[in-house]
């Protein structure tokens, strides 16, 4: 996935929080205030809202779990409408990306975790895109198209 | 949580957001109501519920097992267009009856 980094990104924000619970539901309208300046549709901003809880969520469950960490998300937002959201944390890593990214695949099925968290976001963005290394942390980085600037 | 009881139903009412960080009270909720062994059904009114993640698939998915080993079911409905969304990915919408109107 092309990210081009800061180049030609017209605007940005950087976000760091603890990886409590409670910052689940902050996370997703701080990015979602954020994007609304690329005047995306209703449902374009619900896309990236759903996404961005899932992707926030699997750092608190699973990457930090009994602990607490930071989570930083970055937002790009670039002139032909390209929204890019990177979810980082530096909590345990993934080991099998591909398998933690299958639809009802849980490590926590007692947590009645669904193991749909990839899959909401797969579905609810344009792309996906995960890197990881165990004991290090892992980036989540999604596009969505909303919409060019005039 | 608002709920009703009919008969042998119980209608629980959502609010706001669910999510992972809501999760575990709407499910201790949740339990404390369908605990009495008589309910055989739990419906779930998603009218006032603006916003669920995948989170939400395991609560509910949870109530249906729980009711499902003692012959009950569950029944959700009015959800929005995100809430259905996310509901519909899980393939909830196989085994748990959507009621609307």
């Amino acid at each position: 996935m092309r990210n081009d980094a800061n180049m030609d990104a017209f605007n940005s924000m950087d976000l760091c929080f603890d990886s409590r619970g409670e910052n689940e539901g902050f996370a997703r309208v701080a990015v979602s205030a954020f994007a609304v300046q690329l005047s995306p549709t209703l449902e374009t901003l619900t896309d990236i809202k759903t996404a961005v809880s899932e992707a926030v969520t699997n750092c608190v469950v699973h990457a930090y779990r009994e602990k607490t960490g930071k989570i930083c998300i970055s937002c790009r937002a670039y002139q032909d409408g390209r929204f890019f959201v990177t979810v980082r944390d530096e909590g345990c890593g993934i080991a099998d990306i591909a398998r933690a990214m299958e639809p009802f695949y849980t490590t926590q099925p007692e947590c009645e975790r669904s193991g749909m968290g990839f899959a909401v976001m797969q579905t609810f963005m344009d792309e996906v895109q995960v890197e990881s290394r165990v004991g290090e942390g892992t980036c989540v980085t999604m596009m969505k198209h909303v919409q060019p600037l005039s | 949580m608002r709920h009703e009881r009919l008969r042998d139903a119980v209608v629980v009412y959502l609010q706001g957001e669910l999510d992972h960080h809501c999760a575990q009270g709407v499910r201790r909720e949740m339990d404390a109501l369908i605990e009495d062994r008589r309910v055989k059904t739990l419906i779930i009114d998603m009218e006032d519920m603006a916003f669920m993640d995948s989170s939400g698939i395991g609560v509910i998915l949870g109530r249906y097992r729980a009711l499902r080993e003692r012959g009950g079911r569950v029944q959700v409905r009015r959800m929005n267009r995100q809430v259905r969304r996310v509901f519909n990915l899980s393939g909830m919408g196989q085994i748990i009856e959507v009621i609307d109107g």
